[in-house]
């Protein structure tokens, strides 16, 4: 998983509230046996005039002009600003994936679905709540200036503007401190890997036969 | 200290205890199959990680490959379903990216993972197993503690060699005495659930001990492991016995040398230490338990052959009547009717529980000489692996099934769980001898009783069940 301690971007609208997983990425594309390309078909049927289905060409696709992502000011966004109980609706983590596909690291609404809020955490995207009036700020501020940027300092708890103003987040310290150092479940067991290597070896002379090999090359 | 199996299976293979409970388990190795691992491979691509060890992977396609011989020997090219096929390929992509030992499509060693394991060696006593599928349970028949788990978790094994989890109760299954003639390792697994229920075993390691058990083959002892799951234990297992190191020397990945004389003197502990504390303990007389049929939607609804499918009032509690209602009328049945006249449509014989040789060679005795039912509208024979087919081809038993109807299939999951064109049609019963009998697992619709491999074939002839005690054999 990707860390994030201090992150740059620009600034892209996501602007209704009870936004679910099936306009993050709709049902037709669990399909697939991947967990990345997703970013294609991020808010497909927002982002496009017509039907999307697993392996359309893009080519063929009609991009509607009117949805932000597809509006050059927007290009190249990573924090996506949004509005109430994003990511409601199912559990599927295609939702982060879709979100991190396409290159957001930072979503920031006042409010965020429970299990969507816990998929972001496990697949390096932060969730970042702010109250509803802040955002709304934001939202205005954005609107305002073509190539409006945030930073967001996750070590200080901060969302800095370019300004200079100054707002502070609430997160989980233990989520908090995964996100810093890049950690998922297996970046924690990781962080035992000296215990593990000591295992293996004590293992190695006492039962070597379990450490037989299996290779590629002979079987 | 006095140990169960369990206990000294975990104690060997704890790496960390952690603060909260949980703990970090070596694992020796882990089966791969296409279906749980393309995501667990895109994570650690994603990641930029490696596999921890590559040489404790072993990888084969079997949930989704056809076993139609004309689809399968005209490899990947012939195979008619294209999502099906993506996935097969993405097991071979990511075992030659990543340097992981697979049994190709149609290499003789391919097969269901859990009959692969332990007829290649590449399942050991004394091992820790896991992979992405619930019958991992298969290979404590070896005196082996064996997990199925998430693709979260193959992607973790891959990455750390390890597991996290929690330690399980102890639970001994003791079966004693001698099982009556016709009576299988399917029936007494069958009639241990219809014992304890499906939740019985849940949050238990359940071993499986008495002299009932002991009496059994490997082969016997993996059909009632494999079943532990729908008893609700994720772990089952029976200790190791001179059985266990017969059916284990010679195998292809078995120690050799002085690493075989060390390896014996090892497993040779791997049994439950006089006087260890089980936290429940059930016992089954051997001599009581008859040939068993399920007749409902869960392995617990199960019956003796010679009884009657029950009444929703034979039954105590409110929840169960309901449940019983309920698939009643999902399997199309009558409170009363004998189990006996309910009419076969099709017959499976294969899947992880009962697709060893053993198994066909019990099958092929009762069909011998037999044609199928006419009212049976397909009979199919799927052997769990290349190697069995292999065999069972070498005895001549795949001419007994063809001779009588029956087909004769390349080896996969196949009717298990129907992931392809191998299905149930809406509202026929089957004769199968998988493990799961759950709504629509076999086929939207379909009607799944839980068998052993000798009374799937005698349901083939009859049209109907039969008690197998009283099948005259021909030879
Ligand atoms: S045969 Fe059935 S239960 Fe066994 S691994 Fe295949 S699908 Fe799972």
């Amino acid at each position: 998983m990707k860390a994030l301690k201090k992150h740059r971007g620009l600034v892209a609208p996501m602007d209704r509230a009870n936004v679910d997983t099936d306009i993050i990425i709709p049902k037709q594309y669990l399909k697939s046996i991947k967990r990345t390309g997703f970013g294609v078909n991020l808010f497909d049927q927002l982002r496009y005039l017509d039907e999307g289905w697993p392996g359309k060409p893009l080519e063929d696709r009609q991009p509607n002009p009117e949805f932000a992502l597809n509006q050059d000011r927007y290009i190249g966004a990573s924090v996506l600003l949004a509005r109430e109980n994003f990511g409601c609706g199912s559990s599927r983590e295609h939702a982060p994936w879709a979100l991190e596909d396409f290159g957001f690291r930072v979503v920031i609404a006042p409010t965020f679905a429970d299990i969507f809020y816990n998929n972001c955490f496990k697949n390096g995207v932060l969730p970042l709540e702010l109250p509803a009036q802040l955002v709304e700020q934001l939202f205005q501020a954005m609107y305002e200036q073509p190539g409006y940027q945030l930073t967001v300092d996750l070590e200080e708890q901060q969302v800095l503007t370019d300004e200079g103003e100054s707002f502070s987040f609430d997160i989980d310290a233990f989520r908090k401190h995964c996100l810093i150092e890049g950690l998922d479940d297996i970046g924690l067991t990781l962080q035992s890997a000296d215990r593990i290597k000591e295992y293996e070896q004590q293992r190695r002379t006492e039962a070597p036969w379990l450490f037989d090999v299996i290779s590629k090359g002979a079987i | 200290m006095a140990n169960t199996l369990y206990d000294k299976l975990w104690n060997q293979h704890l790496v960390d205890a952690r603060q909260d409970g949980s703990a970090l388990i070596y694992i020796d190795r882990q089966l791969i199959h296409e279906v749980t691992s393309p995501q667990a491979f895109e994570g650690l691509r994603l990641a930029g990680r490696k596999p921890w060890r590559l040489d404790s992977n072993i990888a084969t396609p079997d949930h989704n490959v056809s076993t139609d011989p004309g689809e399968r020997s005209g490899g990947y090219e012939a195979l008619k379903d294209e999502t099906s096929r993506i996935q097969l390929q993405t097991l071979d992509n990511n075992c030659d990216e990543f340097g992981i030992a697979e049994f190709l499509l149609n290499d003789r060693r391919q097969g269901i993972v859990h009959v692969v394991g332990p007829e290649t060696g590449a399942v050991l006593p004394g091992m820790t197993v896991v992979c992405g599928d619930s019958h991992t349970s298969t290979h404590g028949a070896l005196g082996v503690m064996a997990m199925g788990i998430g693709t979260s978790e193959v992607e973790h094994v891959l990455a750390t060699q390890c597991l996290v989890t929690k330690k399980q109760k102890n639970m001994q299954v003791r079966v004693e005495g001698v099982l009556g003639f016709g009576v299988t390792a399917k029936d007494v697994v069958l009639a241990v659930i219809g014992e304890i229920g499906t939740a019985g075993g849940t949050g238990y390691a359940i071993e499986f001990a008495g002299s009932a058990i002991r009496d059994l083959s490997l082969e016997g002892r993996m059909t009632i492991c494999n079943m532990a799951i729908e008893a609700g234990a994720r772990v089952g297992m029976v200790a190791v016995d001179d059985k266990t190191i017969d059916y284990v020397r010679d195998r292809a990945f078995a120690p050799t040398g002085d690493n075989w004389d060390r390896a014996v003197e090892a497993w040779k502990q791997l049994h439950s230490d006089e006087g260890a504390r089980f936290d429940r303990v059930v016992e089954l007389d051997a001599a009581q338990i008859e040939p068993q049929v399920t007749w409902g939607t869960s392995p617990e609804m199960v019956a003796s052959v010679g009884a009657d499918v029950p009444s929703p009032q034979d039954f105590d509690q409110e929840v169960a009547r309901k449940g019983v209602q309920r698939a009643l009328e999902y399997m199309g049945l009558k409170a009363g009717t004998p189990i006996g006249e309910i009419p076969v449509d099709r017959v499976f014989i294969g899947s992880c529980t009962n697709s060893r040789i053993e198994d066909l060679r019990a099958a092929a005795e009762v069909v011998r000489g037999y044609r199928k039912a006419d009212s049976v509208k397909q009979a199919m024979v799927v052997p769990g692996s290349g190697q069995v087919k292999h065999q069972a081809e070498a005895e001549g038993l795949h001419h007994i099934f063809i001779d009588a109807g029956f087909e004769w299939r390349e080896p996969g999951c196949s009717m298990c769980l129907a992931m392809n064109a191998d299905k149930l049609g809406e509202g026929e019963h089957c004769a199968s001898t998988s493990n799961r009998n759950f709504e629509g697992r076999q086929g939207f619709g379909g009607r799944t009783h839980l068998v052993s491999p000798a009374m799937a074939a005698a349901a083939g002839v009859a049209g109907n069940f039969v008690d197998i005690r009283a099948w005259e054999k021909k030879s």
